[in-house]
Order: structure tokens, then C-alpha cells, then sequence
């Protein structure tokens, strides 16, 4: 038994796990809240690293270096995506909230399909190199071959937010309105909660944390496209369909559980098969446990 | 005096259906009015009109929301609706039941607050202030309706007869001027609806609240509402004090049948 290959592929799942965590938090918050599977919201974490990239590379031009350029590029990227998700709610699903279901989600799919497009259209279809901007510590060096600077960054940016999160959504005025409006939107209105205020806002949280986790797995990897929101998309919906939909805790296990399975699976059975793990995994919750691991019948949501 | 609520021939149409027609109904301030009728005549359908659940097809409905304004609330959301000063409870129980019984009075607390994510985010001073003081408000209203005992629990581990209460505690946290009561006291046993009687008297004295209530239970309705409105099929069949309302024969009719003769 090699310990520390069996280590490394611990920490690369705990890695892909962070990033799938971020993303599918996203998706249980909006289904908690508008009972609506998002599929653009993949969409979303690519234009953060896509935004990401074009700032670095004017900083980079002007002369600016390091962390410096990584914090300020992420800061765009957050406000830049968070500005997209909550244009996207007013004009695809706003104007379809008592529509049937149904045409809200064909609405999702169709919003995903422009952004990519957008994307590629604006910028290019080629895979761009994102320059890797957290320094290698020098501490770091004796297990460099188990994990990266960039990972350890990852697990620590991942759990700070999701801390912040769960402060928020338990204890502030927001917080609660979200839960409420979560349980029982009329109920909440009725209350004096603003609903549309709450879904912008849950919108806006969830695209700000995806396009956190675009640009640091942007800047772990190397490289981006226009289509890399799709797959991170899928798995992220995985991952929060496996922790039951609907439960914050339940995507961030979800993610966990993912990545690690998809790790030790490429690690120890096969890499061509790495996507196809996913699928399976969905079709096999679907089948066994609908609700998901921390589903239930009434979970509670945002 | 003019009214608090003044509702002008309000119609609601589902579809083909007539749901209400052309109802006229006035609401003093600190008055207790009360809405009865058979089951399907339109109450409750007039309570979602009021509140911005629906939107009328026709007529309108005026507000005194203070300071002299005067707001139609045709056409309003149903939070501005209830941030002007008018809260419901539900016939059936509605509280968030996954939050605790305090928690679901902050929520009522919510249109009376401002701290928006911004100040969540940052912990300013300011919100951190109105977080602590709408906490104390409402600890003090779970007081008042007899549940600080319960504040900390999840609402729907409480007793019936509590959720009741605490529903009423969350539409008082909004500081309503008017306050639509739907059938409060469907499900109690008379000693719970003793005391509910008891809870709404103090309700009108301490706060001068302004009362609109939906009720079966005619001892509560005879012995609470100073003025009765009956509707019928989507009209008004008859209004008055409780004891005209009581001796009008369209109402005996409504309730008894054409050939009853009590």
C-alpha cells in the first residue's frame, strides 16, 4: 500500500470536493427557495473565472504582481458574476414565477446555452492558459508531491465561506427572511418579507460563491473555456441531488462525497472513466435514496 | 369618522365563477368586525383580496395607513400590504415550522427592521443594534401571549393551542393597525377558545387594534364583534349589530334553510 498516493488522492478529492461543494451550493439555495434547478448557474462560475482572467491580464499589463492581482481579480469576478445572477432571475425566471415549472427550467437551459455561446463569441473557443498566482510556500515543500499551495488555499477559502454562510442564513434579519421564505413563500409575503428582495438575494449569494470557486479551481488547473461550466455544472447538481436538494449541509457533503468517489475511482480504477462516476452515482441515488443522503421528506431548506 | 378600511363594491371573478360580488364593508378603527357565512361564501376569498393575494377584478379597497394617507391596496404586494399596517393569521396554521417560536416572530419583525446583507455581511454596529433590539421586541410579545417558555422551540413541536398563538404573536409583531383573524379558533376546545376570547379583548385594549375576524363559533363572534357582516354565494346578505344579524331572517335562512321556521 502506498501511503502517500493514497494521501495525495485524498487531498485531490477533497479538492474537486471544495469546488463541486461551492457550485452546488448555489443550486440548493435557488431550489430551496423557488423549487427551480438552475442550470445555468454552471454558466455563472465560468464567466467568474472568465472575468477573473481578463482583470489579471490588466493588472498583469500594469505592472501589479502576485496575490495582490489574485485578491482583486477575485473581487471582480464576484461582483461581475453576482451582477449576472441576479440580471439572469429578472429576465428568465421572474417574469416565469407562476408559470408551470417546467418552462422555468426550459428557461434555465436556454440561459445556459446563451452564456456559453456568449462566451465563446466574446472571447474564443480555444482553452486559455490562467496563470497560477498562489506562491508555492517554501513549507510546503516536503509534501509537495501529497498537495499543491493552490489546494490548501482552496480548503481553507471553501470552509471560510461556507462559515459565512451558515452565519448568515441562521442569524441575520436576511437570513431568516431566506429560511422563511423557503418554508412558505406566501406565508413570508404575508409576513412583510419582500420575496422578490430575498430571491435576488439568494441569487446573488450563490452566483458570488460560484465565481469564488471558479477562480481558484481556474488557478489551480492552468487553464479555461467556455465550456467548463457545463460539466462543473452537472456534477455540482450531482453533488447537491446526492446530499439531498434543498439542504445546504447536504451539498457541501454531497460535493465532498463526489469528489473524493471520482479521486480514489481515477487513482485506483481508471482515468478515462473519470466523468462517468458521476453519472453513476446519480442514477444510483436516484434509485436507492431520491431524498439524498441528508434529505428528508421535509428538509430544511435554502 | 372614516373608516380604517373601506371596501367599495369588490368583486372576484375566477374564470366564470363569481367568487364575490360587489361587497361593500367598512372597518372603524379599534372596532371589532366580524365576517360569518356557510362554508364557500367568499371570506376568505375577501381576506386574499385585502392582503394583496389576489388581485380584485373589480371595485376597490382604501387604507388609512396614517399620517392621513389614504392608500388603495388594489394591486399592491402582499408585504406592502402588510407593511402599511394589515396582518392576517390563517385558518389553517401556517408558522415556519422548522424555526423556533422567536424566530418566527422575527420574521413578523422583518418589515419593521432595515439592516439589509450589506450590514448583515459587515456586522456594523447598526445592525448588530436592530438585530438585538427586534429580539427583545419579540421575546416580549412570546411573553405576552403566554409562550416565552417555548421560544427556542421549533414551532410545529409546540401544542395546538400555542401555534395558535403564536401565530397571532407573529401578525402583532408586524404592528399592525388591522388585524384579519381566519377562523381562530377552528380546532379548539372550549376553554382554548375562552381564552383566546380573553387574548383578543386584551389585544383591542391594549393596542387598539383594529379587528376583522372570520369565525364559526358564534359565541365568540356574538360576544367579540360589534358589528357583523354576513355574506352568502359571493354577496352580502345582511350587516348589523349582533343582535340584528341574529334576528334577520335572510340570515336564518342562509344558515337554517328555507323551511326552518326557528
Amino acid at each position: 500500500m502506498n501511503w502517500d498516493y493514497l494521501l495525495s488522492l485524498f487531498m485531490g478529492g477533497l479538492t474537486r470536493g471544495s469546488i463541486y461543494a461551492l457550485i452546488a451550493l448555489g443550486y440548493t439555495m435557488v431550489y430551496g427557495i423557488i423549487s427551480l434547478i438552475n442550470f445555468a448557474h454552471g454558466e455563472i462560475y465560468m464567466i467568474g473565472a472568465f472575468t477573473a482572467l481578463i482583470v489579471i491580464g490588466v493588472l498583469t499589463l500594469a505592472g501589479w504582481n502576485g496575490m495582490a492581482i489574485l485578491l482583486i481579480a477575485a473581487a471582480a469576478a464576484v461582483v461581475y458574476a453576482a451582477a449576472y445572477g441576479w440580471t439572469m432571475e429578472r429576465i428568465a425566471y421572474r417574469p416565469l414565477r407562476r408559470a408551470p415549472r417546467l418552462s422555468a427550467l426550459i428557461s434555465a437551459i436556454g440561459m445556459s446555452l446563451f452564456l456559453q455561446n456568449y462566451v465563446r463569441m466574446a472571447q474564443t473557443a480555444n482553452f486559455l492558459p490562467f496563470p497560477n498566482l498562489i506562491p508555492d510556500f517554501a513549507c510546503l515543500k516536503p509534501v509537495a508531491h501529497i498537495v499543491r499551495a493552490s489546494e490548501i488555499v482552496i480548503y481553507a477559502v471553501t470552509a471560510l465561506v461556507m462559515l459565512l454562510l451558515t452565519l448568515l442564513v441562521k442569524f441575520t434579519r436576511m437570513g431568516k427572511a431566506m429560511r422563511a421564505t423557503a418554508q412558505d413563500r406566501e406565508m413570508a409575503m404575508l409576513s412583510g418579507v419582500d420575496v422578490d428582495q430575498v430571491i435576488s438575494l439568494t441569487f446573488i449569494i450563490g452566483s458570488a460563491i460560484a465565481a469564488i470557486g471558479g477562480v481558484l479551481i481556474a488557478s489551480h488547473v492552468g487553464q479555461i473555456n467556455f465550456y467548463i461550466g457545463f460539466l462543473a455544472g452537472i456534477k455540482a447538481f450531482v453533488a447537491a441531488v446526492l446530499g439531498g436538494i434543498g439542504s445546504m449541509p447536504g451539498a457541501v457533503l454531497g460535493g465532498l462525497v463526489l469528489g473524493w468517489t471520482e479521486s480514489f475511482f481515477t487513482g485506483y480504477v481508471s482515468s478515462d472513466y473519470e466523468d462517468v462516476f458521476a453519472f453513476l452515482f446519480l442514477v444510483g441515488i436516484l434509485i436507492f435514496r431520491p431524498s439524498g443522503l441528508l434529505g428528508r421528506k421535509q428538509t430544511e431548506k435554502v | 369618522m372614516t373608516p380604517l378600511l373601506d371596501i367599495r363594491r369588490l368583486t372576484m371573478d375566477f374564470g366564470g365563477l363569481r367568487a364575490l360580488e360587489a361587497i361593500d364593508l367598512a372597518v372603524h378603527p379599534a372596532q371589532t368586525v366580524a365576517l360569518i357565512g356557510p362554508n364557500g361564501a367568499g371570506k376568505t376569498t375577501l381576506f386574499n383580496c385585502i392582503t394583496g393575494i389576489y388581485r380584485a377584478t373589480a371595485g376597490d379597497a382604501r387604507f388609512q395607513a396614517g399620517e392621513g394617507r389614504c392608500v388603495p391596496l388594489r394591486g399592491l404586494k402582499p408585504n406592502q400590504v402588510t407593511a402599511l399596517g394589515i396582518c392576517r393569521t390563517f385558518q389553517n396554521i401556517r408558522l415556519f415550522g422548522h424555526m423556533s417560536a422567536l424566530e418566527n416572530v422575527l420574521i413578523g419583525r422583518h418589515c419593521r427592521t432595515r439592516a439589509g446583507i450589506a450590514g448583515a455581511i459587515l456586522r456594523s454596529r447598526r445592525a448588530r443594534d436592530e438585530e438585538r433590539r427586534a429580539a427583545a421586541d419579540s421575546f416580549r410579545l412570546l411573553k405576552k401571549f403566554g409562550l416565552a417558555g417555548h421560544a427556542d422551540a421549533p414551532a410545529n413541536s409546540l401544542p395546538y393551542g400555542a401555534q395558535r398563538r403564536l401565530e397571532i404573536a407573529r401578525a402583532m409583531a408586524t404592528e399592525p393597525r388591522l388585524l384579519l383573524l381566519d377562523e381562530p379558533a377552528a380546532g379548539m376546545n372550549p376553554q382554548e377558545t375562552r381564552e383566546l376570547n380573553r387574548m383578543i379583548v386584551q389585544l383591542r385594549e391594549e393596542e387598539g387594534v383594529a379587528i376583522l375576524l372570520i369565525e364559526h363559533d358564534m359565541r365568540l363572534v356574538m360576544s367579540l364583534a360589534q358589528h357583523i357582516c354576513v355574506v352568502d354565494y359571493g354577496r352580502k346578505i345582511a350587516e348589523g349589530t349582533p343582535g340584528q344579524v341574529r334576528n334577520n331572517p335572510a340570515v336564518i335562512k342562509a344558515y337554517l334553510g328555507e323551511d326552518d321556521n326557528a
